[in-house]
């Protein structure tokens, strides 16, 4: 085995090992779709409580229309309002008071609790009175047939996006789930160069105040030493998100299957119980989205997403790993670091600008300059960027990223064996001439 | 025979010549000092045998041919600024090291083994380098330095932050190493160590090679015709000095004296004593070499501008 290949072995197997990395690496995932699940489980949770709400209807005419629910039993009673509320006796959640004919008099319903009342249960309440307020007002029109017309009237538009392919093929589009890929992608990229990039520069300055690096390059090339600690790095980048995929989408998939179960027959009776006409619409979105997610094409964006991250880590570790190697200390970094992170930040809000023009002269110039193009182009990939434009931006962000890592290896060379004071601007430019 | 020679070599830096046309011999199966004072230019050099740095001009000749890429696995380079990777352990550590020197992974395990047992550090093989004591640490460091079994042994300061104890078992291992028919660079500050196992140096100052021979011979060549003279005391008032001889300090024990004197240079050391056994007995009578350390001491000080 070769040198640089004894080096991306060890330095690969030793931070894959360390205990930060597979924490990270595993806790992540869950993370992930804990945000996503969270919120339904405890939705869950608290509809397993089935509380009392007791009615007192003094016109006889609601009562009939509150259907219990997975939360809420709904009681009438006669006993006054005066009763429950003198009374130790907490049977009842909430109380509500209905005095008079709503539809003369819509002040006349009131709901009593001694707690905050949730939102949920004044909606169910509103929801059913309101629905038939409705069709109370609709009898004093005397027509016949008048509940029937209204619903045959009512018409639910939605505009159909479509896109127009080379070959003539029509097929549905959606901007929004274009965007949310591309952001994805672009914020992953963003993340993975700070976060692998700084532990590029961590490993060089840590060699470098080690001492061992004298020792290192008395038998190793200086630019093995180097590339070996940024492939290593970056293959251990890719591993971690090889993982995230996999755990996050077998988590997430599991996590259906789980909720699925309960979550179903619940989601299903709210929706029939609520919004009749909520269903159709729903199931219409879903079938949308998917659509649209079909016409994405994800291995296309994949390769893209590899060959834009490794170009782009490339091009910034071996910058990260200059800057190790010029510095003493920890502390000493930040100089140099601060207009590399302006130009990483600046790429950030061009790719977040560019969502919302996505073929527009910004987005156009910042997926072609070198420094910005793996983070921007990430967020036009979904939406069909021409060929030439995909070509001419991955040609110069290689040409830039290895002239980068040779002007790199230039000053890592004499950076890494000067110790005593932090170097100047000038003076590091000057090493790049050493022979 | 030579092992290795630099020709004229000269390296510039921002604003500072490190090497002004250093030529340097180091003859096969000997130990070589380098001496110099700090920054005179030493590590600068040493860079240039290990094939770190490139010179601005000159040749580093090994074997009396040119060096190439593949000179570095016949060198053992132990670097002034020692220091391993303190959270490896130190197996682990020493394996990784010996491989990149170009042993394959089962002769580097092998002769590994065999070195820790020699240094009774073996238990120590799964432990963090951190855990170890600095000496510890440093006879690691030494093993790594030896393991691929090298033709030239460069050793920069080796002893400091030595204790004596692992200092003595240091010196034992390079002598060691020179009977195995090693060549040994040694480059230091330490002169009693030079005059002790140098077999020949070469001064550095100012980037500019100032002296360089024999250990034996470049002390003869200093000598300043000072002798140490055991007598039997004589009489008070009564002097020794003659036109032949100055005595340059006396030292006085009940009915023995001690005299430090400096002969014309003229005279033999049979007429000084004839003369002085005129006048006296004599107990015992040593020529006085100067030391390495006077000698650099007045080298470095004569070569460098005295309007500084």
């Amino acid at each position: 085995m070769n040198k640089i290949g004894i080096i991306i072995k060890r330095e690969y197997i030793r931070r894959v090992s360390k205990k930060s990395f597979l924490l990270l690496t595993l806790l992540m995932p869950f993370l992930i779709v804990a945000i996503g699940f969270v919120p339904f489980w405890l939705a869950q949770i608290r509809s397993d409580d089935v509380r009392n709400v007791v009615v007192i209807d003094t016109t006889g005419k609601y009562l009939s229309l509150f259907q219990d629910t997975d939360s809420y039993r709904f009681v009438g009673s006669e006993k006054s309002l005066e009763d429950y509320r003198n009374s130790r006796d907490k049977e009842a959640y909430a109380i509500l008071s209905i005095t008079g004919d709503l539809l003369d008099n819509p002040g006349a319903a009131a709901l009593y609790s001694e707690k905050q009342i949730p939102g949920d249960l004044s909606r169910i309440v509103n929801q059913a009175i309101s629905r038939q307020l409705e069709s109370d007002k609709l009898a004093t029109f005397n027509i016949p047939n008048l509940k029937e017309i209204i619903d045959e009237s009512k018409i639910r538009f939605s505009i159909q996006t479509l896109k127009w392919g080379d070959d003539g093929e029509e097929s549905a589009s959606s901007a929004s789930v274009a965007s949310i890929v591309g952001m994805a992608s672009t914020l992953l990229i963003y993340m993975f160069i700070i976060m692998y990039g700084s532990m590029v520069m961590q490993g060089v300055l840590e060699e470098k105040t080690n001492r061992i690096v004298e020792l290192m390059v008395s038998s190793v090339r200086p630019f093995d030493l180097m590339m070996g600690k940024i492939i290593a790095l970056g293959f251990v980048g890719l591993t971690q998100l090889f993982l995230w995929g996999v755990m996050t989408t077998g988590l997430f998939f599991a996590g259906m299957m789980f909720m699925g179960g309960s979550i179903d027959p619940q989601a299903l009776q709210a929706g029939m119980a609520m919004q009749p006409s909520a269903m159709p619409a729903q199931m219409e979105g879903i079938q949308e989205i998917y659509q649209v997610i079909g016409t994405i094409n994800f291995a296309e964006l994949l390769f893209f997403f590899a060959i834009y991250f490794v170009g782009g880590y490339l091009l910034y570790a071996s910058v990260f790993a200059a800057i190790g190697s010029s510095v003493n200390q920890q502390e000493d970094t930040q100089q140099f670091m601060t207009p590399i992170m302006i130009f990483i930040i600046f790429a950030l809000y061009a790719g977040i600008g560019s969502i919302e023009n996505p073929d527009g002269p910004l987005a156009f110039w910042c997926s072609l300059i070198p420094f910005t193009s793996p983070i921007v182009m990430m967020v036009r990939l979904p939406f069909e960027v021409p060929l030439w434009e995909k070509l001419l931006s991955i040609a110069l962000l290689y040409v830039s990223a290895f002239g980068i890592v040779w002007l790199s290896a230039k000053i890592y060379r004499v950076g890494i064996l000067m110790y005593g004071k932090k170097p100047s601007l000038k003076e590091i430019v000057k090493w790049v001439k050493y022979k | 025979m030579n092992f290795l020679e630099t020709e004229h070599v000269v390296k510039q830096f921002s604003g500072h010549l490190a090497l002004n046309k250093v030529s340097i011999r180091v003859p096969e199966g000997k130990i070589f000092g380098l001496l110099g004072p700090n920054g005179a230019g030493k590590t600068t050099l040493i860079r240039i045998i290990n094939r770190i740095t490139a010179p601005d001009s000159g040749t580093v000749r090994i074997d009396g041919r040119e060096s190439r890429p593949d000179d570095i696995y016949r060198i053992g380079y132990m670097p002034e600024e020692r220091g391993l990777y303190k959270k490896m352990k130190v197996g682990e550590q020493a394996l990784y090291l010996a491989r990149l020197k170009g042993l394959p992974y089962d002769e580097a395990k092998k002769r590994l083994t065999r070195w820790f047992d020699k240094f009774g550090i073996t238990s120590w093989w799964n432990r963090e380098l951190e855990e170890l004591s600095k000496g510890m640490q440093q006879k690691v460091q030494f093993i790594i330095t030896v393991i691929h079994d090298p033709a030239l042994l460069i050793f920069d300061e080796p002893f400091s932050g030595f204790d004596p104890i692992n200092v003595d078992i240091l010196k034992q291992e390079i002598l060691e190493l020179k009977q195995q028919g090693k060549t040994i660079i040694f480059s230091t500050h330490n002169m009693a160590s030079v005059e002790e196992i140098c077999d020949e140096i070469t001064l550095i100052n100012r980037a500019e090679v100032v002296l360089s021979g024999e250990v034996r011979e470049i002390r003869r060549r200093f000598r300043t015709q000072t002798f140490r003279l055991s007598i039997p005391s004589l009489p008070e008032g009564t002097s020794l000095a003659s036109d032949n001889f100055a005595v340059l300090s006396e030292n006085r024990h009940d009915d023995v004296t001690e005299l430090r004197i400096r002969k014309q240079q003229q005279i033999s050391n049979a007429d000084l004593l004839t003369e002085i056994s005129r006048s006296s007995d004599i107990y015992s009578f040593t020529e006085e070499l100067p030391s390495m350390n006077e000698i650099f001491i007045n080298t470095v000080s004569g070569t460098n501008p005295t309007h500084e």
